[in-house]
């Protein structure tokens, strides 16, 4: 079985194209040239430099000596939230501001939720001296103040969605409409491996530095490039598709995904995907998702913003359809928790999101002599008040 | 021979209006279906409602938000149109995004609308490819013709491919945007519909976004074969109430 996308865009059952004809030629554009583009030597140095002088890469495995022994086994963490602008989201901004400029665009467009994506957006934007435009949804905007205040100094203009249930899943939907009504010169920076085809690919591709390091990493420290796990978070998908890319057909890697369980997966706030949901079309994009028995789609809920998507990109649909990955739910309690412990046993402050994949030791046992890798996908700086609130700090 | 292909044949521009089902109110349905035949309109396109509408501007945004509130749903819809026929018989035509179909089932979908007597379906987020492959075959069982967008953007060959793979008429986006209500129509409006007059298509044109009055409907139809009001015809049923439909209608034409 191929883990990886067909010629027609397709993750096993899961994928495709179902955009409005009036974004066939947008996306039909980037799909005939992304891969070109990303293999010419011109964007690869291009890319690979930005990521080490200005992202920071490689990011370090971090043996976690601690938190290993806390839960027996052996912890390495992928310092993500070591990257500039504070999560992994960056590596993907990167690499499409230097697609758009090949592609001869000068708008770039972006949808956020948390802010993270938006904030990664501004900042290449302004990097590249390119009009950036970022739709967050009216609520978003009110919950995450400081990532809106970042963008503006960065020079972004954040246009609230005021549709729907004015959320990530607005933010979206404004922004493919925006792309619709600027079909020339705008390029749509896609903040996960979600939308059509070839989005979910082009932006796996992006991450996929991330096992890239592992592997090396890995190898120097253990002597091998495999461990027996990787774990990482899973909101639309793009820090764990970044984390499982390299080892996709490794079938000795345990890869587990971790979805946010929400006040509990029955409690009817949750945003577990893969139990909640199933097959349909969002953004432009055949996969699981949250949706009534009408096809109407479900607002998730998740005490964490960035894991509050009412979807998967399609490669997790087919990893989770297939079992090639372990999906596990993980409550906002559970999160919390596993945040606070890393903070007193690590003296790192992970971002919720990444907490929630840190979670997964108290709810499955591993081997002492396993190695575990897990994606900490960002900082928790931006949750600073989602944090004090919680344990009334 | 499909209600469709038939009103396409008479010799007359063709009105058109899409509204959203169960908008304004839920049961409000068949009262405007019933109050656009009387009042002349050709064709109508019946909105199905759906939470994410991607192409669609914030005046079919906010109906479809309201229709939803309201109680609208495919079943629900089924039911309120399983007696059009008695009353209605001019084309009618489903519009709606593909994640409700599927989940009714495509086929299911298509053999009701069989039953009830609709003639067509545009779902503008199947792509042309997707159809011909997985559900032309379906569509054809049950006589539902499915309709195709084409936009400023779309190059002539993938024109010639939509023309070819069509049974009814080609929707013509009347310029690269969302759906909304539009005053008037610029040089490049014009001049894309010159360029599609002028391709001598198989299937004929009808033209539909940004028709909102006299003006607009008479631009478009000067070069197509018909035009389809949307956001104008809301927004007025919003402001007016559907007791004054036949005056919106009188309006056009
Ligand atoms: C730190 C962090 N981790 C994870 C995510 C979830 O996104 P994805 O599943 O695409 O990695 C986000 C999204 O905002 C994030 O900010």
């Amino acid at each position: 079985m191929s883990y990886f996308v067909d010629e027609n865009g397709y993750y096993g059952q899961f994928g495709g194209a179902y955009i409005p004809e009036m974004l066939y030629p947008n996306v039909e554009e980037l799909r005939q040239n992304y891969l070109k583009i990303m293999q010419e030597d011109s964007f690869k140095k291009e890319f690979d430099e930005l990521l080490k002088e200005y992202v920071g890469r490689p990011t370090p495995l971090y043996f976690a000596k601690r938190l290993s022994e806390k839960y027996n086994t052996k912890i390495y963490l992928k310092r993500e939230d070591l990257c500039h602008t504070g999560a992994h989201k960056v590596n993907n901004t990167i690499g499409q501001i230097l697609m758009a400029k090949k592609l001869g665009k000068n708008r770039i467009i972006a949808e956020t939720g948390a802010g993270q994506h938006g904030v990664a957006t501004a900042t290449v934007c302004a990097l590249m001296g390119i009009e950036c435009v970022v739709y967050m949804g009216e609520i978003d905007i009110a919950r995450q103040a400081p990532n809106v205040a970042r963008m503006k100094m960065l020079g972004a203009t954040v246009v609230p969605a005021l549709s729907g249930s004015r959320t990530l899943k607005d933010a979206t939907n404004e922004a493919i409409r925006d792309w619709i009504n600027n079909p020339v010169d705008t390029h749509y920076i896609i903040g996960s491996v979600v939308g059509p085809h070839p989005y979910p690919d082009m932006v796996a591709k992006f991450q996929s530095v991330i096992s890239e390091e592992i592997k090396w990493q890995l190898k120097e420290k253990e002597g091998k490039e495999n461990p027996d796990y990787v774990v990482a978070c899973v909101g639309g998908g793009s820090n764990a598709a970044g984390a499982f890319y390299h080892y996709l057909d490794e079938k000795e890697v345990g890869l587990i995904a971790v979805e946010a369980a929400g006040l509990g997966v029955d409690s009817g706030e949750s945003a577990a995907t893969s139990v909640l949901g199933n097959e349909g079309v969002i953004h432009g994009s055949k996969t699981l998702l949250m949706q009534t028995k009408d096809g109407q789609i479900i607002e998730p809920y998740s005490i964490s913003a960035g894991l509050d998507y009412p979807g998967v990109g399609p490669l997790h649909a087919h990893l989770c359809e297939s079992k090639r990955a372990e999906f596990i739910s993980i409550t906002d309690d559970e999160a919390m928790q596993a945040g606070l412990e890393l903070c007193e046993l690590e003296g790192i402050i992970p971002a919720i999101e990444s907490s929630h994949a840190l979670a997964v030791f108290k709810q499955k046992e591993f081997k002492k002599d396993d190695v575990v890798v897990l994606n900490l996908s960002g900082r928790g700086d931006k949750d600073l008040n989602t944090y004090i609130k919680y344990f009334k700090l | 021979m499909n209600r469709i292909n038939k009103k396409l044949q008479e010799d007359k521009k063709l009105l058109s209006i899409y509204f959203t089902a169960g908008y304004p109110k839920l049961n409000d349905t068949v009262e405007v279906i019933e109050s656009l035949e009387k009042s002349g309109v050709d064709f109508i396109e019946i909105g199905l409602p759906f939470s994410d509408p991607l192409a669609d501007g914030p005046t079919i945004q906010a109906s479809s938000t309201a229709a939803l509130e309201n109680g609208m749903t495919t079943e629900v819809l089924f039911n309120q149109l399983k007696d059009i026929r008695k009353t209605v018989s001019i084309p009618l035509i489903i519009m709606g995004y593909f994640n409700p179909m599927m989940q009714y089932g495509v086929e299911a979908f298509c053999k009701k609308c069989e039953e009830i007597g609709i003639d067509g379906l545009i779902i503008p987020d199947l792509p042309v490819q997707d159809y011909n492959e997985n559900y032309k075959a379906i569509f054809e069982k049950y006589g539902i013709i499915n309709v195709f967008l084409i936009t400023p953007q779309t190059s002539d060959e993938r024109i010639r491919f939509i023309d070819s793979i069509s049974n009814g008429f080609i929707y013509m986006v009347s310029s690269a945007g969302v759906t909304g209500a539009k005053d008037s129509f610029g040089n490049t409006q014009e001049t894309y519909f010159d360029r599609i007059a002028s391709m001598n298509l198989n299937a004929p044109q009808v033209i539909g976004f940004g028709i909102s009055n006299a003006e607009t409907f008479q631009q478009a139809t000067s070069k197509a074969k018909g035009a389809i009001i949307g956001s104008a015809f809301v927004n007025y049923i919003t402001d007016k109430g559907i007791d004054k439909i036949p005056d919106f209608i009188t309006t056009i034409r």
